[in-house]
This record gives structure tokens, sequence and C-alpha cells, in this order.
């Protein structure tokens, strides 16, 4: 096991591919002789030459739609977008060409794209810069969504996204980058659509993904002090959803709270209860609480930020009230 | 929307109460939950609680009046309210009064929280089938789906429940901790209602203790006053033996290292009745019955400056080689005073005999906290008369002391009546 930072584990996943399959290139602002905005790419142009690492002008809906196209030809592209922000621009892109060309060419073309980059909120980058934008994009049939939370789940999962025939929505975090965690050694491959349990408990189950990860396990260490056992399940893949994972661990608890960076209304959580209350209706103590982003534009003024995103205390308060304590 | 505040049964005999004192007067506004008058049940002074928001509209009944369980007693309502329509017409449906036989339902405790949606929540109380709450068409019980999963799986009614979620729900707590309740309270069966004698379970295994009903309370102390304190009482009967006798001789005839003694096949008996009248396999423990579901019979045997009672443990599922092997061995460990504590308590009924002694029938007296014991006589031969003429037959007397606490004449006859059966028709002991 060696301990990778998470921007490290992304680029081990990207050079083994790259090595792995000539087919598979890279495209996306800076990705190149900048490094990457956020030195995912860092070596990458020297290794593998500036045919298969591709540096573009600021232009997300033109070099998503290359890409899309390289795709249509038979490459295996990983766009880099520098933000999810940006890929706005680009979200035609993503629904009405990568996700749609399998269906409607009747199955004859396939399109193994992964598109990827950092999501959600940093740090004081106000309401434009700020977004998490997940449920957006597990809404479109056809598209994956990958939100890895640990170096080793981005690791294992971008491998497997790039393998995938499907276009892939690809998630990171720019906090993230840093955070570092042991990667297994060797070929490291996490599947597609399957939960991990981040943290075993008896008494409530803590859903969680991308950042939230972390806020979810810290909530449950400080339940654990007050004597509540909290599971943390990440699901790790949001489309598809390993909702049996996550039913398994909601029939032991009784309990839930989801937890999610993003808005509320019509967000990953609500999926996640949808099938709570159908799949594990007989086994549930008490309604399921979310914990999200306020239904708001993130504040720029860093005191209103906080309190706008989830947080461990948030987390500890929906979980004590779903267990009826105080 | 009015509400007519009844007479509500605050203990598990109630059938009427006293209003002692009004706490609210007509025009103040109350809160669910809130004390509304004071009632004397037949065991205390309670409170009588508000289970709705409102305004207390009009008193119906005056303070030292006493109504039965169900009478209506008050109106709640909005402020404004037309409530002279529910004035003087009963109660559409008065809660039913708990059960006497043993009913576990507790009186509700004081200051309970009342969610309205539970009428009768305030009492935390697992169902019987004889119990049912007042019914309420207007009012559902909040719950979780695991606690009506699991209220379902351990037959407990979610009416009877008291919900501490948010607005009463019930949740999974509520509905464990009122299981736990049922399943050390004896389960009533359909029609035991008020029939305190009827009340006995029949458990399968392990006991059941059984709350002690007013009457059986009265019953106790009276009867203990009357003459000590265990009350006996004595029924005698004499059992022709001939059968018992043929059967002895048999079994002897077969040859067996084990010879059966007729003590045997009266402990067999025994032991055969007591498991078809488990109103007799029972222990008085002062403030309740504990019902038995295994039958261990004691067997007195005399030793040198005294006399003890080891015991024939599961004796009505052993064969009578095994009882006479047992029995014998028991004996010699008691003369020789070797028995174990284990050996000589636990007995859930005894026997004691002094036909070797050429007593002809004696009274025994009770061990307690054994609800009875069974003094056998000599076996001789004496004249009865059959179809009209004066025979010789060999008869043994016994007589049962029993307990009157727990033990009533008619209940020990009927036993005694078994044990006779059996005894006259061994063949029985095989069914």
């Amino acid at each position: 096991m060696a301990l990778l930072s998470y921007r490290d584990a992304l680029n081990q996943a990207l050079r083994e591919e790259m090595a792995r399959d000539p087919n598979v290139f890279l495209m996306g602002e800076e990705v190149g002789v900048y490094q990457g905005a956020y030195k995912v790419s860092r070596g990458l142009l020297e290794e593998f030459g500036p045919m298969r690492v591709v540096d573009t002008p600021i232009t997300e809906l033109g070099f998503a739609g290359v890409g899309v196209g390289a795709a249509m030809a038979g490459l295996r592209p990983v766009i880099e977008f520098m933000t999810w922000n940006f890929a706005l621009l680009a979200i035609d892109q993503v629904v009405n060409s990568a996700a749609k060309m399998l269906y409607m060419s009747g199955g004859q073309v396939p399109i193994p794209i992964v598109f990827r980059g950092p999501g959600g909120a940093a740090l004081m980058l106000a309401a434009q810069h700020s977004q998490s934008f997940e449920a957006w994009y597990a809404h479109v049939p056809g598209l994956k969504v990958v939100t890895p939370a640990t170096p080793a789940d981005a690791k294992g999962l971008l491998k497997s996204a790039i393998r995938d025939n499907n276009p892939v929505v690809f998630i990171e975090g720019e906090m993230m980058y840093n955070q570092k965690g042991e990667v297994p050694d060797g070929e490291h491959i996490v599947p597609l659509g399957v939960a991990d349990v981040k943290r075993e408990g008896t008494d409530v189950t803590l859903v969680a993904h991308a950042k939230m990860v972390a806020v979810a396990l810290k909530a449950a260490e400080e339940l654990a002090k007050e004597g509540v056992s909290a599971e943390v399940i990440d699901p790790r893949t949001l489309r598809p959803l390993d909702l049996p994972a996550i039913v398994a661990s909601v029939r032991k608890t009784n309990r839930c709270v989801v937890v999610e960076e993003g808005w509320p209304f019509a967000g990953i959580g609500a999926q996640v209860v949808d099938g709570l209350q159908r799949d594990a209706f007989d086994d549930l103590d008490a309604p399921v609480l979310r914990v999200t982003g306020a239904d708001v534009p993130m504040p720029y003024n860093r005191q209103l930020e906080k309190l706008a995103k989830p947080d461990a205390a948030k987390v500890v308060a929906a979980a004590k009230k779903v267990l009826y304590l105080g | 929307m009015a509400t007519k505040i009844v007479m509500e049964a605050l203990s598990p005999t109630m059938e009427e109460g006293r209003l002692v004192a009004w706490k609210k007067r007509e025009g103040d506004a109350v809160k669910s939950g809130e004390t509304l008058a004071e009632v004397e049940t037949d065991k205390a002074v309670m409170e009588l609680v508000a289970r709705e928001d409102g305004v207390l509209r009009k008193i119906v009944l005056t303070e030292g009046a006493t109504v039965p369980v169900g009478a209506l007693v008050a109106i709640v309502g909005g402020a404004d309210e037309d409530v002279s329509s529910l004035v003087g017409v009963p109660a559409a449906a008065p809660p039913a009064p708990a059960a006497g036989g043993g009913s576990s339902r507790a009186p509700a405790p004081s200051g309970a929280k009342a969610p309205s949606a539970a009428p009768v929540a305030a009492a935390p109380a697992p169902a019987t089938a004889d119990n049912p709450p007042p019914t309420n068409a207007s009012s559902r019980v909040r719950s979780s789906p695991l606690a009506r999963r699991l209220a379902a799986e351990k037959g407990v009614d979610l009416r009877l429940v008291s919900g501490t979620g948010p607005n009463g729900r019930v949740i999974r707590r509520d509905v464990e901790a009122a299981g736990t309740a049922a399943a050390t309270a004896a389960p009533l069966p359909e029609g035991a209602v008020a029939r305190a004698a009827a009340a006995v379970p029949h458990p399968s295994a392990g006991f059941q203790d059984v709350p002690l009903t007013t009457m059986r309370k009265t019953i106790a102390r009276r009867l203990s006053e009357s003459i000590g304190p265990v009350p006996h009482f004595f029924l005698t009967t004499e059992i022709e033996m001939e059968r018992a006798w043929e059967a002895r001789q048999h079994l002897a005839g077969l040859g067996d290292a084990t010879k059966v003694s007729f003590n045997d096949l009266v402990v067999k008996a025994v032991a055969l009745a007591l498991r078809q009248h488990p109103a007799v396999n029972a222990w008085f423990l002062d403030d309740r019955i504990r019902y038995h579901g295994d039958v261990h019979v004691g067997m007195a045997v005399a030793v040198e400056d005294g006399l003890i009672t080891p015991v024939l443990r599961h004796a009505d599922r052993k064969g009578l080689r095994e009882i006479a092997a047992e029995a014998r061995a028991l004996a010699e460990r008691a003369r020789a005073r070797r028995l174990t504590p284990e050996e000589y308590t636990g007995a859930t009924f005894s026997v004691s005999n002094l036909g070797m002694l050429d007593i002809d029938q004696f009274t025994a007296v009770i061990n307690p906290p054994e609800a009875g014991i069974l003094a056998v006589g000599r076996i001789a031969e004496r004249a009865v008369v059959v179809d009209g003429a004066v025979v010789a037959r060999r008869t043994m007397r016994v007589t049962m002391s029993c307990d009157h606490r727990v033990v009533d004449g008619a209940t020990g006859a009927k036993f005694l009546q078994t044990v006779k059966l059996m005894l006259e028709n061994p063949l029985a002991m095989l069914l």
C-alpha cells in the first residue's frame, strides 16, 4: 500500500490506462504544458507526447464535442474540465451527444468517453464557482456518474471509467486533491456501481458521497462519543446507484440520514430516500432525513458559506433526530 | 371539534370512579396531557388527563359524585363551539373496563404524556385480546413502519402502546418495551374476563407470574387471617386400588430389578394430574401466583429426626421405572443426608405417604410456597358397597391439603378426581 494524494492517485490511473491502451488520450484546458490546473496530469505530456495530451483553447463546448467525435471514431477520450462549473457550457455535448448516441444509433455507436474535473464548492469562490452538479448528470439516461471520495477510490474508479464503453461523468473535488490515503499497489480497479461501507455501525446509516464522506465520518466519530454507532456508506457511483447496499445497511440500522453537498430539491438524497421508502419501508423506524447544501446560491461571505454547507454538526443533529435522541 | 371526556378505567379493575376534585373550571383552556380532575379508583386517587387541546366547556359530573367507567364527565371543545348537543348524550364509545382476570394493564402514570392520537396511550400497556381499547374512529395510532412490523410479529396491539416519538409516534423502542411487558405478564385466554378462577395460564415451559387480582388478594388476606399464614383446607377421597394392585403385580412379574411401589404409582398419577390441572401446579408468592410449566413432585421422606422432601423433576414425563429408580435413590440419599439443595428444592406440589406406617388417612401441612400436598394413607381391604352388596375391596384414602389463596375447593376437587381416575384405571396413565 502506498500513501498517495487524491491528485497523484488520479495521475497514476491516467498514466496506467494511457500506457495500457493507445486509444486513450487526455484533452482539456492546461492539461499539457501547464501540467493541469490542479496538476492531475503532471508528467503525462512528457511521457505520452502532444498527440495524446492535448491542450485546448477555452472552448468547453468545442473540445467536449471533439471528444465525442473522437469516441465515435473509436478512441477513448478523457476530457478534463477545469471545474464542472465551466462544463455548463459543454452540457449540450455531454447530454445531447454523448449520452444519446448509443441509443439513437440503434446500438451501433458507443461513446467510451470520460468527462472529468472538480465539482462542488471549494472556499470563497462565490455563487458561480461553488456548485455541485452530480444530480443534474445523474438525471440523464445514458450517462454514468462517479464521485470518488478517497485516493484509492479515485484511482480504481477512474480506471474503470476509462475502460467503460459508456460516457462517464467523473466528478472530483478541489478540496480533496491534496488529501492523502492508502492506495493498493499494482493493478487497482474499483467497479462502477458498487457502494462501499466506509465505517460499520448499527444504529444509523449515513449515506454520503464525494467530500461529504469525510463529513459523515467525522459525524460518526462525534456520535460514537455519545454511544451511537453510525454506519457510513458511500455509493461511490451515483448512477447506477447501488441501492441494494444502502437498503441492506438500513435494514440493519432502521434509520438513515443522506448527506450531500448539492441543493436539496431533486437532489441525490431525494433519489436515495425514494429507494428506501420503497425497498426498506418496513424497516424504517423514523423518516429518512437529508442534510444538504442550503437552497441558495453559494454566498461569498466566508461565514455565510460555512453556514450554507453541510458539516458534521448538522449531520450529528439529523442523526439524533432519526434516533429520537434529545 | 368538541370531544366528550368520559370516566376512564384508570386501574385494571376499576369499574367506577368518584370525582374527587376538578382541577380546571369551565372556560379554562386545557392542553393535551394536562390534569382535568382527580378521580378515586378502587385503588388510589388518579389523574384524569385531557386527550386534546381545547377549552373545558362543560362540567357534567360534580365533585364527590361516582359514575361507572365510560360515563360522560365533561366536554372539551372550541371556545365558541355549540356543545349543547353533546351534553346528556351517553358517550358513543365508553372505554371498556379493564379485565379483572390478571390483566397486566397498568394504571395511567400521573402526568404521563397523552398524545391525542392515542386515547389510551397514557398506560404503557401490552395488549391482551380481552382488553380492547376504546375505539375512536377519528384517531389513528401514529407509528413507524418498523414499529408496525414488530408489533405484528410480537402480537402487540399498537393502540395500547405509548408512543415516545414525535406526535406520540410509536417507534421500535416502544414496541420492544411493550413486548417485554407482555411476555412477563400472563396472556389470558379468550373469555377469561372477570373470572379470576379461569385466569390460569398454561405455561408450556418455565413459568408465568400472574399478578394477584383484587379478588385473589382478598381471598389471600381473609383466609390467612382466618386460619394462619397458609390457609389450608382439606379434601379427602377414597380410591379403589384393585386395578392398581393388579398392575403392580404384573409389573413385579416382569422380573425387573427396579420394583415399582404404590407410592411410585401415586407420584405418577399426581404428576399427570398436575399437567392436566395447571391451577394446582403453582406457588403463592405474596403478590402473585406463579404457575409452573414444569411438574416437579416433592416426595416427603422421613429421616431420623425430621423429614425432607426430595424432588422428582419432570415426573409427568418420566416412566414408572424411572420414577421408581429415582425415588428410591433420592430416599436413600435423604436418609444418608446426602441430598444437595437442588435435589430438595423446586417442587411444584408434594406427596406425603404414611401408608407404610399403617395410617388410614391424615392431613399433611403444605410446604410453602407450594399450593398443595397429597397425604396418602395405607391400602387396606375395606368393606365397600358395590351394586348393593357389601364386598371387600382394596382401597386407599388420600387427603389433599390446599392453599386457599391459590386453589379453591372445586379446583382441588377436580384435580383429585383426576388422580382417583388414574389410580383406579392405571391404563389411563398410558394416555
